[in-house]
């Protein structure tokens, strides 16, 4: 026994091959199964079937803003108008909505109230869509969202010209 | 220098920082990865909006109706014209209906192509309500840059 135990080396080697095998099959297996997700995010609408369009405007609430959004023959964005009145640009829409809306915040205020009804034209590209409910429903400042209008409806689609 | 060409028959290189890294690089393809199911396909190019911001949590049961820009809607893998989401629709339905959800609790998430027609997305949601679901939402990708 004495032997032995001298004869011991200092050092036990163990063999790493299996692991190292199975280390670079786990990360072979997690690169290639990454995915990069972009971030996104999501407009809330809730539209019932049936207060559409020409609902009954009671006392108690804010008519809805009116929001044209008319395309030109391949799509792209022709005009926008707000209540029948012509606007220039997206960001002239927002600042037209806040000068109705005003800046007042919280579960009682005039934003929180006001709707917006979306009328698009059945071919305009639908990025200008979002870009009209992206400057309705908030600014970013200094990174942080100041919400305006929540509540946004569209009217029925109108017939494929 | 005879005792050294006997120690070169098993040459030892220390395995040490190897592993450290190896072990360094699984946990971070571990972190990275994804393993949310959130229904995301190539073939959409989301329009890109700045107060699209990432959702909190998932959303409970929802229904992924995605939109391309040639007008044809994706569904559950599936390449389907707009107006036949109708049936499929009333499956999911029936299904919820049979385990006890209300349809109109459901959400519609709705990942429309920037160049696909408004009036078939609003075609889509209109098929929807008339279905019984009321919740939708309007998907977008996060603009960071300004």
């Amino acid at each position: 026994m004495a032997r032995r135990e001298s004869q011991l080396p200092d050092k036990i080697h163990i063999d790493m091959t299996p692991m190292i095998d199975v280390v670079f099959q786990l990360i072979s297996f997690f690169m290639f199964s990454l995915k990069v997700v972009s971030p996104e995010g999501d407009f809330d609408i809730r539209m019932p079937l049936g207060r559409a369009a020409n609902a009954v405007v009671d006392d108690q609430q804010v008519p809805p803003i009116r929001v044209k959004l008319s395309a030109g023959p391949d799509g792209s964005l022709a005009g926008i108008s707000m209540n029948g009145n012509p606007v220039a640009d997206f960001n002239d829409l927002q600042k037209k909505v806040v000068s109705l809306v005003g800046t007042g915040r919280g579960p009682d205020s005039l934003a929180d109230k006001t709707e917006v009804e979306m009328d698009c034209d059945y071919g305009l590209n639908y990025a200008n869509v979002v870009r009209a409910i992206t400057a309705v429903s908030g600014t970013v400042q200094d990174g942080q969202i100041v919400e305006l209008i929540k509540k946004i409806k569209f009217t029925p689609p109108k017939a494929d010209q | 220098m005879a005792k050294r060409s006997s120690e070169a028959a098993s040459t030892d290189i220390d395995m040490t920082p190897m592993i450290d890294m190896t072990f360094q690089l699984i946990t971070f393809f571990m972190f990275v990865m994804n393993f949310s199911e959130a229904e995301q396909d190539d073939r959409i190019q989301l329009p890109l909006s700045q107060l699209a911001k990432p959702v909190d949590g998932p959303v409970d049961k929802p229904i992924t109706l995605q939109l391309t820009s040639e007008g044809s809607v994706i569904y559950a893998g599936e390449m389907i014209g707009v107006r036949d989401i109708a049936g499929y629709l009333e499956r999911e339905k029936s299904f919820m209906l049979d385990s006890g959800k209300d349809p109109n609790t459901a959400t519609v998430i709705v990942r429309a192509d920037g160049r696909a027609k408004t009036g078939e997305v609003q075609e889509i949601i209109k098929i929807c309500q008339e279905k019984g679901f009321e919740k939708f939402a309007l998907r977008a990708q996060y603009d960071e840059g300004r």
